[in-house]
C-alpha cells in the first residue's frame, strides 16, 4: 500500500492509503480531523473544502496520494490554539454566518481563500466565489456577510440579519 | 470505488510508458474522472497521474499564439492568460467553482469531451491546435461527438496552442445545479472571419455553426444573426430543457456574445 507524507495545518501527518483512498477520508478517518464535512461525495456542496499548498480544493475530490509532499490546512488549523478564533470565524459567529453548522468548515476555508486573494471582495465577488459551497440554513445573506465583515469592511448597508 | 495503484511519473515520456500497463488511464485534476470511478464507471486498474508533470504546466506566448500545457489548471489560465487571450481567460474562469478550478485541467476537460463542457467551444471556436505526446491535431479533426475525440488509447494531451482573435466572447446560460453551460456560444473574430462554436446543445457534441459564421464574417452584427435557426432534432432534449429550448438558446448566446464585442 501507499504511503504518503504530508503537512497538515502545520504538523507532519503521514500514513498508509489505497490509491482510492481520498484526501477527506485520510484527514477524517487516519487523521481523525473530523472538522472536514462530506456532505454530497460527488463535488457539489463545498463542506470538504480545504487547502493544499494554499489553494482551496474539494478533499472528497481528490486522491490522498495526490497530496503527498502538499502543505494541507483544515478548519482545525484555523483557530490559535488556545482556542481564540480567527477574524473570520469570529465574523461568522458575530454575524449568524451558520445554524447547523455543517457546511461552516467549508464556508470558512473557501472564505480564507477568497481574502487571500482579494482581501476586499465586493459583495457580488463573495457570491460569486461561493458558487460551490452550499448552505441548507441560512440562506446565504449572514454568510456573505460575516465575509464582508472579516475583510474589514463595514457591513451595516448589506444583506438583512 | 474499485481500487487501483496511482503512479506518478515526473515525465511525460515516463507517463506514456506507465500507460502502457494494462487497464491504465490517466488522472488529471481528477474533477470528472473520480466522480466517474465513485459511480463505478470506469474501472482501471492503474491510474497514471499527470499532477506532478511540470513540462505540462504552463501558459506561454509563442509565435502569436498561446500555448498552454495540458495540466495547466483553469484557475491558472483565468489568471495567466487574461494578458493575452482575455476571451478565453473569462471561459475559464467560469468553469464549475473556484475549487474546482484549482484541480480541473485543460488537457483533462477536452480528452473528456463532455457535451456540456466549456473548453471544447474555446478550442473549436479559436481553431486551436491540440498537441499529444505523439502528434499535432487540428481541433475541426479533434472532436468527433460526445465524449469521443481524436486520441489513441494512452495518448496525453500535452499543449494546447490558441491563435488569438482580435476580439473574442463565450456567453454561458448556466445550469445551475451542476454549474455547466446549459447551452453556451464562443465567438471568434479574427482578420479574415469569424468561427462560433456551441457547446451543451447537440447529441454530437461541440459544433460549429457555419450560417452564422458566414453572416457575421461579412456584418459583425447581432442584427446578422436575425432569421438564422438551428433545427432542435439533432439536439440534447432532457429534464432541464427541450431540443428546441437548446436550439433557441443557441442563437441567444450568439447573439449576446457578439453584441458585448460591438
Ligand atoms: C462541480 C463541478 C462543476 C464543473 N463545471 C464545469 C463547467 O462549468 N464547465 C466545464 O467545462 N467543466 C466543468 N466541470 C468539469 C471540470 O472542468 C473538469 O476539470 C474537466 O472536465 C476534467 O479535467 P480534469 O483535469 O479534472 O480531468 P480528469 O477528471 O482527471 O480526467 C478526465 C478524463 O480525461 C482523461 N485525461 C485527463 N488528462 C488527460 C490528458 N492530458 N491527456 C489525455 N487524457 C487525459 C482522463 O483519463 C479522464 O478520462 C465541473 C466539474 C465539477 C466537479
Ligand atoms: S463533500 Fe466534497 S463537495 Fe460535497
Ligand atoms: S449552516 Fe446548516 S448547512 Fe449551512
Amino acid at each position: 500500500m501507499p504511503q504518503v507524507k504530508m503537512t497538515v495545518n502545520g504538523k507532519a501527518a503521514s500514513g498508509e492509503v489505497e490509491g482510492r483512498t481520498l484526501l477527506v477520508q485520510f484527514l477524517r478517518e487516519d487523521q481523525g480531523l473530523t472538522g472536514t464535512h462530506v456532505g454530497c461525495d460527488t463535488s457539489q456542496c463545498g463542506a470538504c473544502v480545504v487547502h493544499v499548498n494554499g489553494e482551496a480544493v474539494k478533499s472528497c475530490t481528490m486522491f490522498a496520494v495526490e497530496a503527498d509532499g502538499a502543505e494541507v490546512a483544515t478548519i482545525e488549523g484555523q483557530a490559535a490554539p488556545d482556542g481564540t478564533l480567527n477574524v473570520i470565524q469570529q465574523a461568522f459567529q458575530d454575524h449568524h454566518g451558520l445554524q447547523c453548522g455543517f457546511c461552516t468548515p467549508g464556508m470558512v476555508m473557501s472564505a480564507a481563500a477568497l481574502l487571500k486573494d482579494n482581501p476586499k471582495p465586493t459583495e457580488a465577488d463573495v457570491r460569486h466565489y461561493l458558487d460551490g459551497n452550499i448552505c441548507r440554513c441560512t440562506g446565504y445573506h449572514n454568510i456573505v456577510k460575516a465575509i464582508m465583515a472579516a475583510s474589514g469592511q463595514d457591513v451595516g448597508a448589506i444583506a438583512a440579519e | 470505488m474499485y481500487n487501483f495503484d496511482i503512479e506518478r511519473p515526473g515525465t511525460v515520456a515516463d507517463a506514456v510508458s506507465a500507460l502502457g500497463r494494462e487497464e491504465a488511464q490517466p488522472l488529471s485534476g481528477g474533477q470528472t474522472l473520480i466522480p466517474t470511478l465513485k459511480a463505478r464507471l470506469a474501472a482501471p486498474s492503474v491510474l497514471v497521474s499527470l499532477s506532478g508533470i511540470e513540462e505540462l504546466k504552463g501558459v506561454r506566448m509563442e509565435g502569436g499564439k498561446l500555448c498552454i500545457g495540458g495540466g495547466t489548471t483553469h484557475g491558472r489560465v483565468a489568471r495567466e492568460a487574461e494578458a493575452h487571450y482575455p476571451g478565453l481567460a473569462s471561459l475559464a474562469a467560469r468553469i464549475g467553482d473556484p475549487a474546482v478550478r484549482n484541480r480541473g485541467t485543460i488537457g483533462g476537460s477536452l480528452a473528456n469531451n463532455d457535451p456540456s463542457a466549456c473548453y471544447p467551444a474555446g478550442a473549436l471556436g479559436s481553431g486551436a491546435t491540440i498537441l499529444t505526446n505523439s502528434r499535432e491535431i487540428a481541433a475541426d479533426d479533434y472532436f468527433q461527438g460526445m465524449f469521443s475525440t481524436a486520441l489513441e488509447e494512452g495518448e496525453i494531451v500535452t499543449e494546447v496552442r490558441f491563435p488569438v482573435p482580435s476580439a473574442a466572447r463565450y456567453e454561458k446560460f448556466i445550469q445551475p445545479a451542476s454549474r455547466f453551460p446549459l447551452v453556451a456560444a464562443f465567438v471568434a473574430r479574427f482578420e479574415d472571419g469569424v468561427r462560433v462554436a456551441i457547446t451543451g446543445a447537440s447529441n454530437n457534441g461541440v459544433f460549429r455553426w457555419p450560417e452564422a459564421e458566414v453572416a457575421l464574417s461579412s456584418s459583425f452584427t447581432a442584427d446578422a444573426l436575425e432569421g438564422l435557426t438551428l433545427s432542435g432534432d439533432e439536439m440534447i432534449s432532457d429534464l432541464h430543457g427541450s431540443g428546441q429550448y437548446r436550439a433557441h438558446l443557441c442563437g441567444v448566446m450568439t447573439k449576446r456574445a457578439v453584441a458585448s464585442l460591438v
